[in-house]
């Protein structure tokens, strides 16, 4: 036992502390990197794009997002929708205010403008928990929906009451409204959301994040052992905010393209990323994936299957989706609160051990 | 034997500390000194007020009364996170790990006030940030050796058994390099082997780094062994305070011992 543990010490705390220090998860990210960077934009259609991809990107990066603030520092938030409103509202202003300023600072902008809000928003966190937060960011939720449908000047004016993303280039190429092209808003998007996951995953395992799991955990203990629950709490609700916010950016800009605020950022949105971090993974980058993958997966193969190959109707189709929704939120509530992301380390596990299982 | 001879300045006093939950007094004008470099105990019944008296030394109790002297600062009341900065570290009575988290990890949160890189450079992993993590690392990795506990470095907390934990709660506190070293029952809960490893680490941890340390324990054979100097609290109020034999032949202390506890050890430790 005590030699197996030795055997797998690396000769230096470097190579400890790599991302991925098992070699075989580092061919794993690796390939799977290599055909998202490399094969998929040559194969991929407005279809994909519109449909699969952004979506499944977007939503993951909220769902990393929220994950920080609920499955790493242990606060509960139902705002994401309001959020990811502040995101977009913040890009629609910027870049009709800024036709010029190039679009990667305005979704950065945009997610720091957010990551404010967020920490406004958090300060009741120092006071209540538990049920009670949850209450209260329901409350930012609601106000913040409010506030963009009830002043005209969060929409310039805009009589159908909806916003929209005029055509912005960066380095020539167009990146958003309807002529943008899809491999070119699914690279950028990409590349985004690749590079906010490694900053995710070097907060989480430094000194940051600890302090985070350490609140999440046991708050009083932490607080004794020198880490003070302010400035822990409210850096989480502004990191996390930020990964709310930019989300809410991209997938105004360029994924919908126009949106109106409350069919856009309603509670459902909230509720859909709290569904996808609890069924990927509470406390799991790899987990926010997994969870927005599977919820923006499910409802088309679920289509697929029961309207189009057992011909359904796509009302009952959508019902029979929702419920089992509602029971796979259930089981992984119940059985296994660490999601697909625990399940995916179990098999991991038991593959270490195949086939000689002691 | 001369403790002030083998012993430097007081590192800590606490002078005439009361405390009381509404009305409930948990303390009550009491007063006395640790001095630096000893081992020094706080023992009495059940509900005597051992735990809250940790509790106001490290600012998680403000006292309705009285002063704290800590490294020749003077307050009414200490405040969590500047006693953490100020070098004193604590273990808890009820295990208190962040059971989500690694024994590697639990460990380094010991070191987070020591640690400063900004959010920014954590993000980015890179340059300062990775190298202080890397040297952090250094230090936790000393700790886990000294505690034999290399085989569970990767181990979830939750999932290891009562007696390690305790161990793991006492490198949490060893890794902010404390000055002062509270310990609230360290041995409590343990069988035998386990209260014998924990003496050793916490004379070892005394002797080797020269570290003040103030432990409550129930167990009188071994606060007889290890203590240096004794406080006896009973209900709140001081009464006693001295070397291991003094405090042995106090008769308030037996009273208060046979009274309520029936102290078998206490007794043993009489006859001889
Ligand atoms: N947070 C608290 N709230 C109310 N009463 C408390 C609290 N902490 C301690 N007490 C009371 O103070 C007294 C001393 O408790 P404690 O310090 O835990 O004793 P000991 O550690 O010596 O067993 C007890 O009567 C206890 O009920
Ligand atoms: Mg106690």
């Amino acid at each position: 036992m005590f030699y197996r543990e030795a055997g797998q010490f690396k000769d230096n705390y470097a190579s400890d502390q790599a991302l991925f220090p098992i070699a075989q998860d580092r061919w794993f990210v690796m390939i799977v990197m290599g055909i998202a960077f490399v094969i998929v934009p040559f194969y991929i259609d407005d279809y994909w794009t519109n449909a699969i991809m952004l979506p499944f990107l977007i939503y993951a990066l909220a769902a990393i997002g929220l994950n920080l603030l609920t499955g790493y520092c242990g606060q509960v938030s139902l705002g994401t929708g309001g959020f990811m409103a502040v995101g977009a509202f913040s890009t629609f202003k910027l870049t009709t205010a800024f036709p010029e300023l190039n679009f990667i600072i305005v979704v950065l902008l945009s997610g720091a403008i957010t990551a404010s809000v967020g920490v406004v928003f958090g300060i009741p966190s120092l006071r209540i928990k538990g049920f009670y937060l949850a209450v209260a960011t329901l409350a930012a939720q609601f106000f913040l929906v409010w506030m963009f449908n009830k002043f005209g000047w969060f929409l310039n004016y805009n009589p159908t009451g909806q916003i929209h993303m005029p055509p912005r280039e960066i380095f020539g190429v167009l990146i958003t409204g309807p002529r943008a092209a899809p491999e070119v808003k699914y690279l950028f998007v990409l590349i985004f959301v690749s590079l906010c996951a490694l900053a995710a995953k070097n907060i989480v395992r430094g000194r940051v994040g600890r302090s985070w799991m350490a609140i999440r955990d046991m708050d009083i203990a932490a607080e004794l052992i020198g880490i003070r629950p302010l400035e822990a709490k409210l850096t989480a609700f502004a990191v996390s905010s930020f990964y709310v916010g930019m989300a809410g950016s991209l997938y105004f800009g360029i994924w919908l393209g126009a949106a109106e605020p409350i069919e856009a950022f309603g509670i459902e949105q909230s509720f859909l990323v709290l569904f996808m971090i609890i069924i990927g993974g509470l406390g799991s980058i790899l987990g926010s994936f997994l969870g927005a993958a599977f919820i923006t997966l499910m409802p088309i193969l679920m289509k697929n299957f029961m309207v189009d190959g057992l011909g359904l109707a796509v009302v009952t189709a959508k019902h029979i989706e929702i419920t089992m929704l509602g029971v796979l939120i259930l089981f992984f509530l119940i059985v296994e609160p660490h999601g697909f992301a625990r399940l995916w380390q179990i098999a991991k596990e038991k593959l270490r051990l195949w086939p000689f299982p002691h | 034997m001369d403790v002030q001879r083998k012993f430097g300045d007081p590192i800590l006093e606490v002078n005439d500390i009361s405390l009381s939950f509404g009305g409930v007094t948990a303390l009550e004008n009491v007063s006395f000194d640790v001095l630096e470099g000893e081992v020094r105990a706080i023992i009495g019944p059940n509900g005597a007020g051992k735990s809250s008296m940790l509790n106001v030394i490290n600012g998680f109790y403000h006292p309705q009364q009285g002063m704290i002297t800590y490294k020749g600062e003077t307050r009414k009341q200490m405040r969590p996170h500047h006693a953490a900065s100020r070098g004193i570290a604590r273990t808890f009575q009820n295990i208190a790990l962040f059971k989500g988290m690694s024994t590697l990890d639990n460990i380094m949160t010991g070191r987070n006030t020591k640690m400063k890189k900004n959010l920014f450079w954590q993000a980015l992993h890179v340059g300062p940030a990775k190298q202080e993590e890397l040297e952090h690392r250094e230090y936790v990795e000393h700790v886990i050796d000294f505690l034999e506990i290399q085989a569970i470095r990767k181990t979830p907390v939750g999932r290891l058994p009562y007696g390690m934990q305790k161990r793991v709660e006492l490198g949490r506190a060893l890794a902010a390099e404390p000055e002062l070293l509270l310990l609230d029952e360290p041995m409590a809960g343990m069988n035998l082997e386990e209260k014998e490893d924990m003496c050793r680490f916490v004379l070892d941890v005394n002797d080797q780094f020269g570290t003040t340390i103030a432990l409550i324990e129930h167990d009188m054979g071994v606060v007889m062994d290890i203590s240096d100097r004794v406080v006896v609290l009973d209900y709140g109020k001081k009464i006693a305070d001295g070397t291991p034999d003094e405090v042995r032949s106090n008769q308030d202390v037996i009273e208060a011992y046979l009274g309520v506890v029936q102290d078998d050890e206490l007794a043993a430790s009489q006859n001889n």
